[in-house]
């Protein structure tokens, strides 16, 4: 039986991991990155299998899982911070002209 | 290896040996059902369509109903028509008979009315049910097996354990000499390059992006944004955030065979390994369109859970998501979860789901079939005249 991890980064191209668990805000992660390893602190709570940053992304930046683009940044996102519909955006999946209202979300402070 | 099934006519195997009752319209789906309640040993479903429908629609229809009853579970076939409608039962009924199978058909306008197409259907029905009951299973090979790979109500525990686990399996099957189909044209999207890649041919590569940009042209040709529809709100709850997600998760279920051929919706497989089937991402509908091109098996991974089964095929589901595993253990065959728990690796896991497939192949029955999960929808390409 293998040690159970927090976060999982698919491919050392990804600039996001996914929560294995619920992780509270301000939680240390230590994500393996290749045959790197990265400490980070979460800065908000992220929920099981959602996605947060391990790098700074910045706004328009290509989002990457799996070693492949999942869409592209619409705001600046901090390592650690959850990334979801709020701050990322498909680039295959917007069909229509009509601009999409995006929602804000809001999420519990440290 | 061997699995026990059921040696067809014309050398085909069934993994189950039912006898259905197929409406070829909406207006006879009620007098098919009615039939089917009274003769113990039968299976029917319920469609809106059959009539009033053109061109490729119709065609495809046609060959979903045809397909459902030359599918190798089927023993023996009841056909109830109406009698004006624009598929007729003539016309499946000559579709099916091909098999060599025993196919009988009622009208209703034929019959003069509901109570004679009853009578009629429900002896001919006993009859049929009666002789299938005699039919032994045999041993015969995985490479007789068409698996159907599906998933639905994903969440990214499907991306990370369920879709790769079942990837392994896949694999096993295309290995033991039998087929997989990779179906879900809409999760495709985003992740095409990297199945192209895989392609055996340069037309099998051309098809693959030939079908993705088409399911592309009718979502645009609709004017919205697709999110809402592709992910899901349940997808985007379970942290799915774009619709490249989404099928990068989704293509791991296809394992690492070279792509063979690409289907159209509910067309037959030419050739053994790993097939692609042009459907759209609506599970009842990509399932559907798999079993009427001959799919004895459905292997449906699910991250959020969905009870979805079908009246001719039995559906294995299986979750990556241990919450899931937990509260819809009634639902559920295989728990992927463990690899997300760290009990267990992809291969322990997709080796647990080969085993699984060959063990409903030989007649465990599955969550779906033990709750009677009987859903079965038609995908359309036209408008209803």
């Amino acid at each position: 039986m293998r040690t159970k991890r927090k976060a999982l980064v698919l491919h050392s191209r990804d600039n996001v991991a996914t929560a294995l668990e619920d992780i509270e805000a301000g939680t240390v992660v230590r994500v393996k990155v290749g045959s790197q390893t990265i400490q980070l602190i979460t800065n908000q709570v992220i929920p099981f299998a959602h996605k947060f940053a391990i790098r700074n992304i910045e706004e328009g930046q290509l989002v990457y899982k799996y070693g492949e683009t999942i869409g592209k940044a619409i705001e600046p996102i901090k390592a650690g911070q959850h990334v979801h519909i709020h701050n990322l955006e498909s680039i295959r999946g917007k069909a229509g002209q009509q601009p999409r209202r995006r929602k804000t979300v809001e999420f519990p402070r440290l | 290896m061997n699995f026990r099934g059921y040696r067809r006519p014309k050398g085909s195997v069934g993994v189950r040996n039912h006898t259905i009752i197929l409406p070829t319209v909406i207006c006879a789906c009620e007098t098919a059902s009615r039939i089917a309640a009274q003769v113990k040993g039968t299976v029917t479903f319920s469609h809106q369509h059959g009539c009033s429908q053109i061109g490729r629609d119709m065609e495809q229809t046609f060959k979903t109903l045809a397909g459902i009853g030359c599918n190798p579970n089927v023993a023996a076939t009841l056909i109830i028509g109406l009698g004006c409608e624009t598929i007729g039962a003539e016309k499946i009924l000559k579709a099916i008979e091909s098999e060599g199978k025993p196919t009988e058909m009622l009208n209703i306008q034929d019959e003069h009315g509901t109570r004679r197409t009853i009578e009629k259907g429900v002896a001919i029905a006993k009859r049929m049910a009666k002789s299938a009951v005699k039919m032994k299973r045999e041993q015969c090979d995985v490479s007789e097996l068409v698996v159907g790979l599906e998933c639905g109500g994903s969440d990214v525990t499907s991306g990370i354990a369920a879709n790769p686990a079942l990837g392994v399996a896949s694999d096993m099957i295309i290995k033991e000499g039998g087929t997989a189909i990779l179906s879900e044209t809409t999760e495709l999207i985003g992740a095409e390059h990297i199945i192209a890649e895989r392609a055996s041919t340069q037309h099998v590569r051309d098809r693959i992006y030939e079908i993705v940009k088409r399911m592309e042209q009718k979502i645009k040709a609709t004017g919205v944004d697709f999110i809402g529809g592709q992910p899901t709100p349940g997808n985007i709850r379970g942290g799915l955030t774009t619709i490249e997600e989404k099928s990068l998760g989704c293509i791991f279920k296809a394992g690492t065979a070279r792509i063979k051929e690409v289907l159209e919706y509910g067309e037959k497989p030419s050739e053994k390994g790993l097939v692609i089937m042009d459907t759209p991402g609506q599970d009842v509908e990509s399932i559907t369109g798999m079993i009427a091109g001959g799919a004895q098996l459905i292997a449906f991974t699910t991250g959020q859970g969905t009870p979805v089964g079908s009246a001719i095929a039995p559906v294995i589901k299986i979750t990556g998501n241990p919450r899931t595993y937990r509260t819809m253990r009634e639902n559920i065959d295989v728990n992927a979860g463990t690899i997300i728990d760290g009990k267990e690796t992809i291969e322990q896991v997709g080796k647990r789901i080969f085993n699984e497939i060959i063990r409903a192949a030989s007649g465990k029955r599955t969550k779906a079939e033990s709750l009677r999960y009987h859903e079965f929808a038609i995908n359309r390409i036209g408008p209803t005249l």
